[in-house]
């Protein structure tokens, strides 16, 4: 019987010992990080993002709503994260399950938090008409950090987000949309998130896989903008973390944040201009 | 002790720990077994000047019957019950033990006017299907006030869940489930917060084994960058970010974090070393809570 099966958390012990993990990654390295935009053509943005295995694919709809009448100018931006059966053997078809939830609540709290687009923008007439932004990011393989990949995901759909041009007729008061005048929206900031695994309440790995996250004692997963500001640290228990530690993760979190950005500048400066 | 007979009716032990009231005129009589309003005190207060060193507000505990005691109490607290000064200050906070007969340990936390319910059931016979070979399962509840429970109440179940399983020493009862039910009587600021602490002192009164207390402490910050602790709901609509911690008790260190808007890495800091030193007195107030409750005898 393979010892990884028996005592997996033994099996990777041997390895951090060295400073480094089974799959030859160093314990502050990520895994090769794939973007493709623009492949959905039936959405107004959509992206496919592929860290390592974990597989995350977003697609952006937009539809017209009514604003809140607590905020008469703003629109609406709504996550969703799917977690099906297909990514992992450990979800069943049905109502959302907690990881989803708590997913879906974890891409909420970015948007609003970094306020990577303003809401303001989305509003096309003030008390009367709005655009509401449904993003559902669909999980197609789950092998660990899937925050990271969705909330990539969701940055470089919101990018790629074309709205076309409406105006109200002020004689029938109906919106008039012109699908060949299209926009971008106007993304503010770009915020990128980090993830990391507490292994025997001391060490500090980044980018985790799953069976890495199932024998971890605690994640962490930090989201930064570019200028080096916090939107989330989201620390859903687990380990305790000195102040000391979190400074390093800090640190890695600026590092990934550039390396993602060139990422997507590249991305988007080879799309054909439409 | 005097008020414990007032009280203590029914038989069941409780223990009042509280702090003075926050109008500032009421506190809690032992001999008359209610609040009475205290004119003559507050007059005193006013003599006393007060000063405007921001103090942290910890429930002292120190309740029983004697006057001087109290107006000496009184002397070190700070005056008005309005708007806090800028600096750190926890609101006043009240807990009590033991108040419901069913669950295995319960506790009502009270922080200013947020106030949670936790009941704590376990551990128990759990199903074949979340059973863990080796250790406990851990189970959150989180009610709402008002309506159903949606996607943030689950979001908030796994951050206490995942707090409670870094600290509960599961591995002493393999196979059973423990389950922690959190109801929100009031929500007036730091609603985490509280949850965390109620949790704590429940899983406490269930007599559950853990390797170390932890408790909940929020900060906000405002638009030019000061630090509040425990704000209230409406420092929190208008503060530019707030950050719940849970902290554990042995060395302080951070076991949960969640954070709302943006701040800069130093802020982090600085408010996660401001938490820690607020959580000193959290810490005590539990100790001096528990202490007067198991001295009865």
């Amino acid at each position: 019987m393979s010892f990884r099966t028996v005592e997996p958390l033994e099996y990777y012990r041997r390895f951090l010992k060295e400073n480094c993990r089974p799959d030859g990654r160093e314990l502050g390295e990520f895994r090769t990080t794939t973007v493709n935009v623009g492949s959905i053509g039936t959405a107004d943005g959509s992206s496919l993002v592929k860290l390592g295995n974990t597989t995350v694919i977003c697609g952006i709809k937009a539809e017209f709503g009514a604003p809140p009448t607590d905020a008469p100018d703003k629109g609406y931006v709504v996550p969703n994260v799917d977690l099906s059966p297909l990514c992992s053997w450990r979800f069943r078809s049905g109502p959302p399950g907690e990881e989803a939830q708590v997913a879906s609540q974890f891409i909420a709290d970015v948007i609003e938090n970094s306020q990577i687009i303003q809401k303001e923008d989305l509003c096309i007439s003030s008390g009367k008409l709005a655009w509401v932004l449904y993003c559902d990011l669909i999980c197609l393989n789950h092998d660990g950090n899937i925050l990271d990949a969705c909330t990539f995901a969701l940055l470089a759909a919101l990018k790629n987000v074309q709205l076309p041009e409406v105006t109200i007729n002020e004689e029938t008061a109906l919106a008039e949309v012109n699908l060949k005048k299209k926009s971008y929206l106007n993304i503010r900031t770009h915020p990128v998130a980090t993830s990391f695994a507490v292994f025997d309440d001391t060490l500090l790995i980044v980018d985790p896989t799953e069976e890495e996250e199932h024998l971890a004692t605690g994640t962490l997963t930090v989201v930064m903008d570019e200028e080096g500001k916090l939107c989330c640290l989201h620390k859903p228990g687990g380990s305790g973390l000195t102040g000391a530690k979190l400074q390093d993760c800090m640190s890695r979190a600026v590092t990934r944040h550039k390396e993602v950005k060139k990422l997507m500048d590249e991305v988007f400066k080879s799309m054909k201009p439409k | 002790m005097a008020f414990l007979d007032f009280r203590g009716g029914s038989g069941r032990v409780q223990i009042v720990s509280k702090r003075r009231a926050t109008c500032g005129r009421h506190s809690w009589s032992p001999r008359v077994g209610a609040c009475v309003r205290r004119t003559h005190l507050v007059r005193k207060r006013a003599l006393l000047g007060g000063s405007n060193k921001p103090r942290l507000h910890v429930g002292s505990g120190a309740m029983e019957g004697a006057m001087q005691t109290e107006s000496k109490i009184r002397a070190d607290s700070r005056t008005e019950p309005g708007p806090r000064g800028p600096g750190c200050s926890l609101r006043h906070f009240a807990c009590e033990q033991n108040l419901l007969s069913r669950p295995d340990g319960s506790a009502s936390f009270l922080q200013g006017d947020t106030s949670v319910l936790a009941g704590v059931y376990g551990p128990a016979e759990v199903k074949i299907s979340k059973e863990i070979f080796n250790k406990a399962t851990l189970e959150v509840i989180l009610r709402p006030k008002t309506g159903l429970p949606g996607v943030a109440e689950k979001s908030r179940e796994r951050l206490i869940r995942n707090t409670c399983e870094a600290v509960v020493l599961g591995a002493l009862h393999p196979r059973t489930s423990i389950t922690v039910v959190l109801q929100v009587v009031s929500d007036a600021g730091s609603l985490l917060a509280c949850c965390l602490n109620a949790a704590c002192m429940a899983l406490v009164d269930a007599g559950v084994p853990m390797r170390a207390l932890f408790c909940g402490v929020t900060c906000a910050l405002d638009s030019d960058g000061t630090l509040m602790l425990d704000p209230t709901a409406k420092q929190e609509k208008e503060a530019r970010a707030v950050l719940t911690f849970a902290l554990d008790s042995v060395e302080r260190k951070l076991l949960m974090s969640t954070t709302k808007g943006l701040y800069s890495d130093a802020e982090l800091q600085q408010c996660l070393a401001a938490a820690q030193t607020a959580s000193t007195h959290v810490f005590r107030f539990y100790r001096e809570s528990l202490q007067r409750r198991y001295s009865k005898s």
